[in-house]
């Protein structure tokens, strides 16, 4: 008897999960019929033209609709400071199409503007969860992310991509997401690209530092990986030494096995372009560590936060800091010194706590910028064409962002050439707006 | 169906036992990596890139976190004596406890008190770390897991799982999602010398309070009444109830007591690492998990030497064994020595170091 009735209600959840997934089945059919075909009963229209060309098909927001923009940034974890902050300037961006920073999103031709904010996890994991649920929202236009390039390589940039939906990066920087062989074609950044900040921090350390020997430690993450490796590289071809390259683990507290090791050579400087919480305990215990006691610790962008400042505590004092070159922005400088960062203090009641609000700002723009170009506007309903979105992206040129002029080449990098600037620790914190050191990089040359 | 499952199993377990072939490959295994340990340290000490101050140092600073970890690693093993069950979300209380004691660490340090009454601060820090640590293994036990005390061995298993997973995202939706740094105690920072050998001042404090707090857990078990009725339900739980102890009690005070020692090693892990956030309690209490393992789960003894071992193997194991054998980046394998050797010893002592049989379950 009992088996009998436990067999039914087995068969009955069988019945409940067969009619849920017929019901999805056909919920996204109807949605994907429609993106593809495009109008419906007005035949040959241009916009149904436009769709029809269009591999992916179009984005169709009906009246009084909202245009969905995506985010994939890190919101939670050791690194959200990083990810909240380029959310924020995401946020902005759309605050601003109204012409003033009031806290309320402006309008894009006519429609609002309606966030889907996913977060990234800061790994391969987070990335994937993050993509997948973007992509599988037909609604979303363009997404903005992800703050680390381990949620993106191979990840958030191939599962967005196969969907045909554009995804920008305020800060991903490592140099594998844009060489030819990887490069997803629906990615971009405005980013800076790593070949450039890594080595100039190995110039900065050997010709302004006088360093002759360097080690380096990263954290197994494609973003660390790639920046000391450009840095050994650079470091090695301007005459130094590189003594050890090390790696911990994310997540780890006690790295004084590996800081003995490194101390054994006394090198003139450490090199640890990781995050926030690991790179806090390690500056703590490099300063308890003998062979270490002469070296200069540097960091990047991945610690260009408040958040590490805090973790790091009173060891924080006098490490250096590469990252982009906020107070050499040759775009906006006024705007942004100005209109910018008074608004991002009265919204955010704080200031910025990492370096890339600007860079995601601009991304934001930028997609505003396309959706206006490519979207055809008929009867009420706005047909965005995935792949005419896309490429209008890709002609980005000579475009005036915050962070300079974005010109994105065909690898998706639209910061070919920025500034880089090292920032010192003095009083227990970094002046984002007096850097010790900058030069200007390209990727070209 | 239901019938016909234990007599393939058993008759699988049969055949594994007529093939003599999987213990020979173990044990061929294990002579390798052996002889790859001993090879490479060697190579490392011949190669002499380490002075003997660098081995002392990471020798203490193994110790200190292997302290932290034996503390952590007794909340395990003391629950694990009594109910068979592992408690994964002790990590969260370990977790907890810190986390909440740093806001008093904040308050402490803003109003100078940190600093001009040190010892009297840590003492109240100690406080509210144990106190927390404590209300948080109760109400867990309370909650979660006396309900679930008839049910199969599986079901609190995966109940301590999502309890870990309640706990941390519980403790990120009150505390925030940040890193924080704990406030400095000027009176920790510097060095000692004992016996010629240099030492931070936290990490000699660290050792000590694990020795004593460890002492002090002995003599309860071995002599207070409530110990002595913990060993009984350890014993036979339901003949324990028959000679007049109450389990339930006792079972409670086994929470506790687990969770007074996570609270007390939270405030120590933080003299040595100095941060806080809420998924601090993970890593560690995998670790101290598999020091319990490591020493013989059940046994109080078994954990603080589990403890020890697998802070000693982390902090000298990557530089001692891998550097002569000129690996790459040797320290990011630290966990690949730590399991390994936990493999080694379940091969060759199934029961860990000191088998839960041979000694009298706490």
């Amino acid at each position: 008897m009992r088996k009998n009735s436990s067999l039914g209600r087995l068969v009955l959840l069988l019945l409940v999960f067969a009619l849920v997934a017929a019901a999805c089945g056909d919920d996204s059919s109807d949605t994907t019929t429609a993106a593809t075909t495009g109008g419906g009963d007005d035949g040959g229209s241009a916009a149904e033209a436009a769709c029809d060309a269009d591999p992916f098909g179009c984005v169709e927001v009906g009246d009084g609709e909202a245009i969905t923009i995506g985010t994939l940034l890190v919101i939670s974890g050791p690194n959200a400071s990083l990810g909240q902050d380029s959310q924020n300037g995401v946020v902005m961006a759309a605050d601003k199409l109204d012409g003033t920073f009031d806290g309320t999103n402006g309008e894009l031709l006519g429609r609002a503007i309606a966030f889907n904010h996913q977060d990234d996890g800061c790994s391969a994991e987070g990335g994937q969860a993050g993509a997948q649920a973007l992509a599988a929202d037909p609604s979303t236009v363009g997404v903005i992310g992800t703050s680390c390039s381990s949620a993106a390589l191979g990840v958030a940039d191939t599962i967005l991509s196969d969907q045909g939906i554009a995804i920008i990066s305020p800060s991903n920087t490592g140099p594998a997401l844009t060489e030819a062989s990887q490069h997803q074609e629906f990615y971009l950044r405005t980013a800076h690209n790593d070949k450039l900040q890594g080595a100039a921090v190995a110039k900065f350390a050997y010709n302004e530092l006088g360093a002759r020997s360097a080690a380096t430690i990263h954290d197994g993450s494609p973003y660390a990986d790639g920046l000391q490796a450009v840095f050994a590289d650079t470091f090695e071809a301007l005459g130094g030494t590189i003594t050890v390259r090390e790696a911990i683990q994310v997540q780890e507290t006690d790295f004084t096995s590996v800081l003995t090791s490194i101390g054994a050579d006394s090198p003139d400087v450490l090199y640890f372009p990781i995050f926030a919480a690991e790179g806090g305990l390690i500056t703590q215990q490099a300063r308890q560590t003998d062979g270490l006691a002469d070296t200069t610790l540097i960091g990047s962008d991945g610690m260009l936060s408040a958040d590490y400042v805090a973790a790091a505590g009173d060891a924080v004092e006098g490490v250096y800091l590469s990252g982009p070159d906020l107070s050499a922005f040759t775009g906006d400088q006024d705007f942004y010194e100005g209109e910018f960062k008074t608004s991002y203090l009265e919204l955010w009641g704080g200031e910025p706590a990492a370096a890339f609000h600007a860079h995601s700002y601009d991304a934001a723009n930028m997609l505003f910028d396309a959706i206006k170009e490519v979207a055809i506007d008929e009867d009420g309903t706005l047909y965005i064409p995935r792949t005419a979105l896309k490429d209008a992206l890709f002609a980005t040129s000579g475009v005036q962002g915050i962070t300079g002029t974005l010109n994105c080449n065909d690898l998706g990098d639209c910061q070919s050439t920025a500034t880089i600037a090292v920032y010192q620790v003095v009083g227990g914190n970094y002046d984002s707006s007096n850097p010790v050191y900058s030069e200007v990089a390209s990727l070209d040359g | 169906m239901a019938d016909t499952a234990p007599t393939t199993q058993s008759s699988r377990r049969l055949r594994f036992e007529r093939i003599p072939m999987r213990r020979i490959i173990l044990i061929v295994l294990s002579i390798s990596i052996i002889y790859g340990v001993v090879a490479g340290s060697t190579a490392t000490l011949r190669a002499g890139v380490f002075t003997a101050e660098d081995w002392q140092s990471l020798f203490i600073n193994g110790l200190a976190r292997g302290s932290v970890y034996a503390l952590i690693a007794i909340g395990y093993t003391l629950v694990y004596g009594i109910l068979f069950m592992i408690n994964f979300a002790h990590g969260e209380v370990f977790m907890a406890g810190v986390y909440t004691a740093y806001f008093v660490a904040v308050a402490f340090a803003g109003n100078g008190f940190l600093n001009s009454n040190p010892l009297l601060a840590i003492a109240i820090l100690l406080l509210v770390s144990m106190t927390v640590s404590v209300f948080i293994a109760v109400v867990l036990e309370r909650l979660a897991y006396r309900p679930l005390r008839g049910a199969p061995r599986l079901v609190p298993l995966i109940t301590a799982i999502g309890a870990s997973f309640f706990l941390q995202y519980t403790f990120r939706g009150l505390y925030g999602a940040n890193v924080r740094a704990y406030p400095n105690i000027e009176i920790l920072d510097g060095k000692w010398t004992v016996f010629g050998i240099q030492m931070l001042k936290t990490q000699g404090i660290v050792i000590v309070a694990a020795v004593v707090l460890w002492i002090l857990l002995y003599l309860f078990v071995a002599r207070t009444k409530t110990g002595r009725s913990m060993r009984a339900v350890g014993e036979d739980r339901e003949i324990a109830s028959l000679m007049g102890i109450n389990v339930d009690r006792t079972i409670v005070a086994t929470f506790a007591i687990g969770g007074a020692l996570a609270g007390a090693a939270g405030i120590l892990y933080v003299f040595l690492f100095n941060q806080v956030i809420f998924t601090m309690g993970f890593l560690p209490g995998i670790k101290a998990f598999t020091a319990a393992v490591l020493g013989g789960i059940g046994s109080i003894t078994g954990a603080a030497l589990g403890g020890l071992l697998l802070g000693i193997l982390e902090a000298v194991g990557p530089n001692l064994f891998l550097t002569g054998a000129e690996i790459p980046s040797p320290n990011q394998l630290q966990p690949v020595i730590a399991f390994g050797v936990l493999v080694l010893v379940l091969i060759f002592l199934p029961g860990g170091f000191v088998g839960a049989s041979e000694e009298k379950r706490a």
